[in-house]
């Protein structure tokens, strides 16, 4: 277990980090959390999200959660918002997951075979 | 069904976020003597009338906009009854709600625990504006976390923070190799 001395430690190493990192979010990945989600893996591809982050050390790229967005049917649903746009995701995978940190997250190419829906008009 | 106890447990925990809850505890208690698995999950949230606990079990009842059905705690009944156990839900409209389910530990039906070390860390750093408690007990030997003592020191360094994930993982995974339950 973590002791309290290891917890201030971890505390100034974070907020050393926080210091030298500027602004807001760069992209946030919202993963939906409801039965249908879950059932169709949400769980190993958030895991796969944050692992990928933390590999490629994406420190300002949050990942968050919502729940059912009512197409049980194409999940995993996964919302992508960067630049102000927000894309949707269907079926994502462990593998998918990857693949759109490195081409969309970071690169900012949205991962065409893969898309849901857009917030296009 | 959920292949894993551990998915039952986030999808139980995203109805006490969905409650609006900002404390959420999840208990596993591991009793090999008399041969018991139970489950309890606790929250602040804004809880349930009694007309509405009596038919949760069924799943056309859901608070739900987007679709008609609810399959969460029926999930978890069908996993109750099948391991000659029991479910009771325990709520009050502004009280929070309290779900235990209890099991026959070595019943054949019984759902393995699985990556509950994932499913509590996901829950932590995707919700860092809620509180958990997480205990997992096997007989004597038990394990907890606390989110509520970690705030207090991180301060404002946030659950999602990358350092604090990271030790967060390595604390769930060391604390349940320690009581005998490395799952992953």
């Amino acid at each position: 277990m973590t002791t309290l001395d290891e917890l201030r430690k971890l505390k100034e190493k974070a907020l050393d980090d926080l210091k030298t990192r500027e602004g807001s979010a760069s992209a946030k990945i919202t993963v939906g959390m409801g039965t249908c989600g879950i059932a169709a893996g949400a769980r190993e591809v958030t895991t796969a999200f944050m692992e990928e982050i933390e590999k490629r050390n994406l420190k300002d790229v949050i990942v968050a959660q919502s729940g059912c967005m009512g197409y049980c049917e194409q999940e995993p649903l996964v919302e992508v918002e960067k630049d102000g746009q927000k894309i949707v995701y269907k079926k994502v995978t462990a593998e998918g997951a990857k693949k759109i940190v490195a081409e969309h997250v970071i690169n900012g190419n949205i991962v065409g075979d893969m898309v849901f829906a857009t917030d296009e008009k | 069904m959920m292949p894993e106890l551990s998915l039952n447990i986030l999808d139980l925990a995203e109805n006490s976020i969905r409650a609006e809850a900002d404390f959420v505890e999840i208990t596993l208690d591991e009793n090999t003597k008399d041969d018991i698995l139970t489950l309890v999950i606790r929250d602040n949230g804004k809880g349930m009338d009694g007309e509405f606990v009596k038919q949760i079990t069924n799943p056309f009842i859901t608070t739900r906009t987007t679709r008609k059905v609810g399959l969460g705690i029926p999930f978890v009944k069908q996993i109750t009854d099948l391991c000659e156990g029991e479910l009771v839900i325990d709520s009050e409209p502004g009280q929070g709600t309290e779900l235990k389910a209890i099991m026959k530990n070595s019943h054949i039906d019984r759902p393995p625990v699985g990556d509950i070390v994932s499913v509590i860390h996901t829950l932590i750093v995707l919700n860092p504006h809620i509180d958990f408690l997480f205990i997992y007990k096997v007989d004597e030997n038990c394990y907890s976390i606390d989110t509520r003592e970690w705030k207090e020191i991180l301060d404002v360094v946030p659950l999602n923070d990358m350092n604090v994930q990271k030790t967060l993982k390595e604390d769930l995974l060391s604390g349940l190799k320690k009581i005998g339950r490395s799952l992953i």
